[in-house]
């Protein structure tokens, strides 16, 4: 045998006993140094050969030893805690790995609420400050991988990555700071970071090493969700040094690379989110995505289309990271090609959430901006025909926020896809998301604004009140607006006649009721003929007055015309809207006048009366505060003002001409075809009529016809379809009174139950599935009405 | 595509007017600022009717109404600097000089014009006792000045004149607008001015070396016709009476709209500003509006 070994353990047996009997302090002091010559720290060292044969064979033995020996009693043989101190050192000063897994080992072992538990945890604590974890994923980096290794990694990494977890369960409530993975993390983060330092320099030396240990804690730290902490210390690290540092690189990218496959999204989406931009993506990872097939797919697949939670910034980095390298630009390209291809799926448009379209949409742009003439042109005829293809189906759609991404969508990719020809526009509002999604849309942000102007700028008020002043053509008598709406060349007078006529039908209402289907008539043909500002509200005022004043006559008109032969869909679209406003007049008078005033002051109007409001509510809210009230409702304020509902004697001429002939396809009008969007907009109108027939005995004849009308569409493919109908039920269930429900319509009624039911669940459409279970509970609201009354 | 999206921010909306003068009972055509005995503010304003009024800005009341011009509208009011004489030019072909001095308000002289147009009268004070008054006669318009008596005069043709006084001559001419002239002011400091005309323009123009009338620029309005404009006697802004019952005020050294005043339901006949920055603005709707815009530091 050899004669090393053997002294070792000699000497180590007898430690072993010494320590297991002896209640000497002293004793137990003498042997415990004469220990620690093996491990190199004292003056009087061991021979390195005894030290590595020691550290190899026996260390674990010895801790294990001592950890057995540890009570309050063999701490206090001597005093001021030096026995302590002294078998502090062997974990802090040993070899990291053994000492690591000894400490992880006793703490398993210990029992729960325990002096020996609570000594542990706080030596791992002390262990974790010293910077011991370094020395345990450095011990990994040198070493050649063996079976026996293999295991031992394997154990490591478990045990290095759950550390917070399995103290966490071992601690319960007494658990340290130190072990919180917000803490944690960060710290290992910092180890990682000093590891990799440690290779970096050795690397320097000539000295081969492997970082795939710690490729593997990273993964494995990320696959646990902890991205943010550990990628959150090390990301900003490594951005700092890998600037200019080719070996620094290589280092990162091949960290990056022996990453397992399995945890490789998860590291990937960490890094994109920590990058602070597609170069410092592109240092860290090199060309990762052509080496690795997991990591291609990662970043080219499962970003881009089966998640959409990457915030702006991330896709910004992920795609100019893939724009950066030419060797990645393919990439990007088929990238392109793909989104554009699931952008204008229609199957796609009906099938995926909405917020993913704005998703795939916003890709499709950034891709753009990083692609130049050449790339673009040499695959345009398959983007044409996808984008093509999409924007036909996304303008088919009734959902405005589809059409919308389908314009600026469009809009942007055909500029650039076809630079030569007239540039597309199209008419959208700006709103939030097409600013942003124009701003996608180039290349990248300037540096700065211009400069600020000089201090003495004067800062303009609001000026958008001024307009053009009007003439004094304004006519005097309804007959003369129709005559000046029909006959007129002069188109000054043409205008005034249009801006004076719902003040003239409202203040004139036997004058309007003698000519208010000429009114009607005239109004429902009226053409822009010139570009009157508000020209489309100003008719459907005007329209709506009309139907107010003279309801039966004009409001049956109106019905009927929506599926005569020669009108245009927006006309028709005007009949719906005008009908449903006119309702809402009739059954609520002067709700329409007040949201008018208040939401539009008019061109020419004097700005300051929209601050009249303002100033009304303090001292309205002033009065209120300061005026004690005896009764009690008084204190809710303005109770509405009770009246008949006029709306009751003329539901039925607004309602029932429009479900006649909705399933009778003319030639410009085929409802159950292609104009889905109006079919979408009666269901919905049909329901606000409903809704607001509520307390009127033509309530029930009109559930039932509704309810018939929605139970023939509801499988409809359209969302904007599906809509209308699930809120005409609710406004079914909540106009119809309940004890006619339940006795007329009982079946109908669990139909749509099951009906709703289904929908509520597996619906594609977030709003269908969020109107489907509004109903689902006015059902069951109305049940448990109902049920108590007829029970005893 | 995107310009203007960073940091646009809501403009304020316009103030309402600081207060409003009511009871002149016809439409305001003349609006002068000056200081009464004490030093108290007042305002002048004269009326459709033939009145002029004279309100106090701290009571904001009507202090005295002078009747002089037999009924017939008063288009022109000017104070003397050094003293208590009033000014006023009326439709009745009279320019009528008033002593205001210690409650008195009679009228101590006046000149018969000849001119029956919009042209307003000027007046030239270099001393006390020492005068030049500028009234329009058969054919001109306004007048301001130099060492050398100039008279700036405004034309029913659209053209602008600067007269050499002494000289009786004509030094510069320029034709700045297609339709009459109807105000201008002038800002000595930067030797430039604006007029305004019966059309949908502002005309800026200066004087070169005093000698050359320029055209420098012109602006578009929404709405033809100013009546009058002053600038603000700080040259930071100007105000323009418009036909179209609004009251504009620009930054003068850009040109850059500030504010539309729409408060008046009436044209708005006359503007004047006083040294404190206040505005104020009469109209046809026998309402004048005084404002504080910009305050001046």
């Amino acid at each position: 045998m050899d004669p090393v070994a053997s002294a070792v353990r000699l000497a180590v047996q007898e430690a072993v006993h010494i320590l297991s009997s002896s209640e000497d302090g002293g004793h137990i002091i003498s042997t415990l140094q004469s220990l620690r010559r093996y491990l190199g720290e004292t003056e009087t060292q061991a021979p390195p050969e005894e030290q590595e044969e020691f550290s190899r064979t026996h260390f674990s033995t010895i801790l294990r030893c001592l950890v057995g020996k540890l009570s309050p009693d063999w701490l206090d043989l001597l005093p001021d805690g030096q026995l302590e101190e002294l078998w502090a050192s062997f974990f802090l000063e040993g070899p990291a790995d053994q000492a690591f897994l000894v400490l992880m080992e006793s703490i398993e072992g210990a029992a729960s609420p325990s002096f020996r538990l609570m000594k542990m945890a706080r030596l791992l604590a002390r262990f974790l400050s010293a910077g011991r974890m370094a020395a345990v994923m450095e011990g990994q980096c040198g070493q050649q991988a063996g079976p026996a290794s293999r295991l031992l990694q394997e154990t490591l990494l478990t045990r290095v990555v759950g550390l917070p977890d399995h103290l966490g369960n071992r601690l319960q409530r007494e658990t340290l700071a130190a072990f919180f993975p917000q803490n944690y993390f960060p710290l290992l983060g910092e180890e990682v970071l000093r590891v990799l330092q440690a290779v970096v320099d050795s690397l320097r030396g000539g000295l081969d090493c492997s970082v795939s240990f710690l490729s593997q804690v990273l993964g494995k730290a990320c696959v646990h969700g902890r991205q943010k902490e550990i990628l959150g210390v090390l990301v900003p690290r490594l951005t700092v040094l890998t600037q200019g540092n080719c070996l620094w690189q290589r280092v990162c990218w091949r960290l990056v690379e022996c990453v397992p496959d399995r945890a490789m999204e998860a590291v990937l989406k960490g890094l994109v989110e920590a990058a602070p931009g597609p170069e410092v993506l592109s240092r860290l990872l090199g060309n990762l995505v052509t080496k690795s097939k997991k990591a291609q797919f990662v970043m080219t697949q499962k970003l881009l289309f089966l998640q959409y939670s990457c915030s702006m910034p991330m896709l910004q980095s992920l795609l100019g990271y893939l724009a950066m390298d030419s060797q990645r630009r393919p990439l990007l390209v088929q990238a392109l090609k793909e989104l554009l291809e699931t952008w204008g799926s229609s199957s796609a448009i009906r099938h995926t959430p909405l917020e993913q379209q704005r998703y795939v949409s916003k890709a499709l742009l950034i891709c753009l901006t990083h692609l130049g003439e050449a790339e673009l042109r040499a695959s345009r005829d398959e983007l044409l025909a996808s984008l093509m293809e999409g924007v036909k189906s996304r303008l088919d759609s009734s959902l405005p926020p589809v059409r919308r991404l389908g314009m600026i969508v469009a809009e942007v990719a055909s500029a650039r896809l076809h630079p030569e020809g007239p540039p597309l526009k199209f008419q959208y509002e700006e709103d939030e998301l097409t600013r942003e999604m124009l701003a996608l849309a180039v290349p990248r942000p300037a540096a700065d604004g211009p400069s600020e102007a000089g201090d003495d700028e004067l800062v303009p008020y609001d000026m958008s009140g001024d307009g053009e002043q009007r003439g004094s053509k304004t006519p005097a008598y309804v007959r003369d607006c129709l005559e000046a709406l029909t006959a007129s060349e002069d188109w000054e007078r043409w205008e005034e006649a249009l801006r004076a006529l719902e003040g003239l039908v409202l203040k004139s209402p036997a004058a309007t009721r003698e000519v208010s289907l000429e009114l009607a008539k005239v109004l429902l043909h009226l053409e822009e003929k010139t570009a009157v500002a508000g020209f489309e509200r100003l008719r459907q005022r005007a329209l709506v007055a009309v139907t107010v004043t003279d309801p039966a006559r004009v409001a049956e008109y109106l019905a009927v015309q929506f599926y005569a032969l020669n009108y245009s869909l927006r006309q028709r679209m005007d009949i719906l809207d005008v009908l449903a406003l006119a309702a809402q007049e009739l059954s609520r008078p002067g709700c329409l006048g007040k949201a008018a005033q208040r939401g539009s002051p008019g061109p020419g109007s004097q700005p300051s009366g929209a601050a009249v409001p303002a100033w009304k509510a303090v001292v309205e809210e002033r009065v209120r505060r300061k005026t004690r009230r005896f009764c009690k409702q008084g204190s809710t304020g303005r109770a509405a003002a009770a009246g008949p509902n006029e709306f009751n004697a003329v539901a039925g001429y607004f309602f029932f001409p429009l479900l006649q002939r909705f399933d009778r396809p003319v030639v410009t009008f085929d409802l159950l075809g292609d104009d889905q969007l109006v079919l979408g907009r009666l269901a919905h109108t049909l329901g606000a009529l409903m809704y607001l027939a509520v307390n009127t005995a033509v309530a029930v004849p009109m559930g039932k016809a509704l309810l018939e009308f929605v139970w023939a569409l509801r499988f409809h493919g359209d969302a904007y379809v599906r809509r209308g109908l699930l809120s005409a039920v609710s406004s079914v269930l909540l106009s119809v009174p309940a004890e006619w429900l339940l006795a007329d319509l009982p079946d109908e009624l669990l139909e749509a139950r099951s009906w709703l039911a289904d929908v509520a669940e597996q619906d594609a459409d977030e709003d269908c599935r969020l109107l489907a279970v509004k109903a689902l509970l006015l059902l069951e609201k109305l049940r448990d009405r109902l049920l108590p009354l007829s029970s005893p | 595509m995107v310009t203007g999206v960073a940091g646009e921010h809501m403009a304020a909306p316009v103030p309402n007017p600081q207060f409003v003068l009511r009871g002149a009972r016809s439409a305001v055509h003349a609006l002068h600022f000056c200081h009464g005995a004490q030093g108290h503010p007042l305002l002048l304003s004269g009326s459709l009717r033939g009145l002029v009024h004279v309100w106090s800005l701290q009571t904001r009341r009507p202090l005295a109404a002078l009747d002089g011009h037999g009924g017939q509208c008063v288009t022109w009011l000017h104070t003397l600097p050094q003293g208590p004489q009033l000014l006023s030019q009326g439709r009745d072909l009279q320019l009528c000089v008033w002593d205001l001095a210690e409650g008195r308000n009679a009228v101590v002289d006046a000149v018969h014009l000849e001119s029956v147009g919009f042209c307003r009268a000027s007046v030239l004070a270099e001393g006390p006792q020492r005068w030049m008054l500028a009234v329009p006669g058969r054919g001109s318009d306004e007048a301001e000045s130099s060492p050398r008596p100039l008279l700036l005069a405004g034309y029913e043709d659209g053209s602008l004149a600067l007269w050499d006084v002494s000289a009786r001559k004509v030094c510069s001419r320029v034709a700045c607008h297609s339709e009459p002239v109807m105000a201008l002011a002038l800002d000595p400091r930067r030797a430039r001015g604006v007029s305004g005309s019966a059309e949908k323009v502002l005309a800026v123009w200066s004087l070169e070396g005093q000698q050359a009338l320029q055209v420098r620029g012109t602006h578009e309005l929404i709405n033809p016709g100013i009546a009058d404009l002053k600038i603000r006697p700080d040259s930071k802004i100007l105000a323009t009476a418009g036909w179209d019952h609004r009251v504009r005020v620009f930054q003068w050294r850009t040109m850059k709209p500030l504010a539309v005043l729409a408060f008046h339901s009436a044209t708005v006949h006359c503007v004047a500003f006083n040294t404190t920055g206040l505005l104020a603005a009469g109209s046809g709707d026998q309402r004048i509006s005084v404002w504080s815009l910009y305050p001046p530091t």
